[in-house]
């Protein structure tokens, strides 16, 4: 496994929709970098024969009734957002200028 | 005249029931101690809470005694104050995981949680502090500031539910919520000298519960007492079909299992003491009182044997590929369009970017860059991969264990609590806290922390854990409450009791 360079982070924060300085890369890169190659000690023992746990305590086809039941109202749902108008969210322009 | 605030939450429920005093005099008693040593200008400033909800406790409270007196049946816990954790929804209460991406957010919706609190009747005294969407060991991480530990107001108050714990050492509440996604129930409690229990994952509905890590995060009950810890277990288990994880099967009697324990013993009980959770790294006074506890269990007559669980070692490095990888996923909510902050650019796309740099701390970016990389293609095998299987073998050395054990015990943190800022800036040292809780929530298992006393180096608390096996929440109790009649035949009540008081606003 390779360990985590200051490109990769740039990459990885914009990826996640995370804004970072040059500070804030300086400050993470090298965190990371250290938690990285900590953490990889787990591929020693993840043997081929080994089988993988997605969930503690398994279950499955988990159902319940298909049936209507109160749910929020469209003002409550938008009343938190930080802008909403004729019943919608309201978010800034999609594409940018380059687009 | 009685200082309510030092009485158990069930002492309480029986001065009610006995007419002794009243649900809206409770609210009041702690209402005044939170405004004496909680807040900023207090000279304690514990802040273990971030907001405080005076006229809805009072309110209810003024409910449930009338409803008392007019000879109206109610449940055990009814007109008890609890403090719930800020990761629970709360509608009419703002609710923020301790994020500043959340800062004033009011849900519109009710936890189940929160329901079932409801009706049960106990007045809500407010939302307790804690380390952004749970990501943390000390309440550094807090978008608002730490809280502070009520037995040295300088050191942590353990994480992430370090306000919660805090209000319960301050006597600013007798019950509170926690949630534990890989201790953070049970290590601010051994740091506070409180209990804390993380159930069985399933057993309590997270309908509501704003995620960290879907696969580890549990929701459990925090008191200063096993029986009281028990008491409101019950109040909160059970199944929920608004969570698809919840268990289909009865509430663990762990009241009855807590009183069976201090009134009968531990006769005929196998106990493991669990050998990779102990010893190198681990703080003099922690094991000296961690062995004490094993003699108090052998005196109570349990049997207690050494276990090995090899895989464990590995459980720390699995457990920050898995919780990364799934709160990348779970915070991608916060995208600055339904709820929350938003931070406004030219486009959407500058916009999330500027709002999560702003509404998220280094934490949180930590954790979402290293789930971003843990799950980018190349990389899923050898790292999201193979922490999955370590999570297989972590659930096999329980399974051996158990064969031996009926549960199994460690110290519950290598340390007492450090000083605030110390290990801030090294996210390493910082994860260690929680070395000992861990395996407990890859593999789901219940576990629990209760007072061993405190190290003689330091005269800070120490907790003890205990492991029972999935769906035994009930075992551990016994367990617990045979130990703390020792520990407190010692101490003389509660561990609590014994912590310095604190400086009170005139």
């Amino acid at each position: 496994m390779s360990t985590l360079s200051r490109a990769d982070v740039a990459r990885l924060a914009a990826l996640a929709r995370i804004d970072m300085t040059d500070e804030d890369l300086d400050r993470l890169s090298g965190q990371l970098a250290a938690i990285v190659d900590s953490v990889a000690l787990v591929a020693e023992v993840a043997g081929e024969d080994v089988p993988a746990t997605s969930h503690p305590i398994p279950m499955s086809n988990v159902h319940r009734t298909d049936e209507v039941r109160p749910s929020l109202t469209q003002d409550q749902a938008l009343d938190a957002a930080p802008e909403a108008e004729d019943g919608r969210f309201r978010v800034p322009k999609i594409l940018g200028e380059e687009a | 005249m009685t200082d309510w605030t030092r009485a158990s939450a069930l002492e309480m429920a029986e001065a009610m029931a006995a007419g002794t005093v009243t649900s809206v005099e409770l609210v009041q008693a702690h209402l005044d101690r939170i405004a004496a040593v909680d807040g900023e200008g207090t000279p304690s400033n514990v802040h273990a809470f971030l907001h405080v909800d005076a006229e809805g406790a009072l309110a209810t409270a003024a409910e449930v005694d009338a409803d008392r007196a007019a000879g109206k049946e109610l449940p055990l816990l009814a007109g008890v104050p609890i403090a719930v954790k800020d990761i629970v929804v709360t509608k009419g209460m703002p609710t923020t995981a301790g994020s500043r991406i959340l800062e004033g957010w009011m849900p519109p919706y009710d936890a189940t949680l929160t329901t079932k609190l409801k009706a049960q009747r106990m007045p809500i005294l407010g939302k307790t502090n804690m380390d952004e969407f749970a990501m943390g060991s000390s309440t550094e991480h807090s978008g608002y500031g730490p809280t502070h530990n009520p037995w040295d107001l300088d050191r942590i108050p353990g994480g992430s539910g370090g306000g919660s714990a805090a209000s319960l050492a301050a006597f600013e509440a007798p019950l509170a919520i926690g949630s534990d996604t890989g201790g953070s129930i049970r290590q601010p409690a051994a740091v506070t000298g409180t209990v804390g229990a993380k159930p069985t994952y399933g057993g309590v509905s997270r309908y509501g519960a704003i995620a960290l890590a879907s696969s580890l995060d549990q929701l459990g009950p925090c008191g200063r007492t096993v029986a009281d810890t028990a008491a409101l277990h019950e109040v909160m288990g059970g199944h929920d079909p608004m969570d698809a994880t919840s268990l289909d099967e009865p509430v663990p009697a762990c009241l009855a299992a807590a009183r069976d324990g201090r009134e009968n013993g531990l006769k005929g009980v196998r106990i493991g003491v669990v050998k990779e959770l102990g010893g190198e790294g681990y703080q003099a006074g922690v094991s000296q009182r961690f062995e004490e506890s094993l003699e108090h269990l052998r005196a109570a007559g349990a049997e207690v044997v050494e276990v090995s669980c090899p895989s464990f070692k590995y459980a720390l490095a699995a457990y920050y590929l898995i919780l990364p990888s799934e709160a990348s996923s779970n915070l991608a909510k916060f995208d600055s369009v339904r709820f929350g902050m938003r931070v406004e650019k030219d486009t959407i796309e500058k916009t999330m970017l500027a709002t999560r740099a702003e509404g998220f701390g280094d934490e949180v970016k930590r954790r979402i860059i290293l789930g971003t990389y843990a799950l980018s293609a190349g990389y899923y095998d050898a790292y999201y991969g193979s922490a999955q299987k370590v999570r297989t073998l972590i659930q096999r050395d329980f399974a051996a264990a158990f064969e031996t054990a009926d549960v199994l015990v460690s110290p519950t943190a290598p340390t007492t609590p450090f000083k605030l800022g110390e290990r801030l800036d090294d996210p390493l040292a910082m994860y260690l806290n929680d070395v000992a809780t861990i395996p407990v929530n890859l593999a789901g298992v219940p576990a629990m922390s209760l007072p061993a006393g405190t190290a003689p180096e330091d005269g800070l608390p120490v907790g003890f854990q205990i492991i029972a096996p999935a769906h035994e929440d009930a075992r551990m109790y016994r367990v617990a409450a045979a130990l703390e009649k020792a520990l407190e035949g010692e101490w003389g009540g509660p561990l609590t009791s014994l912590a310095p008081e604190l400086e009170v606003v005139k």
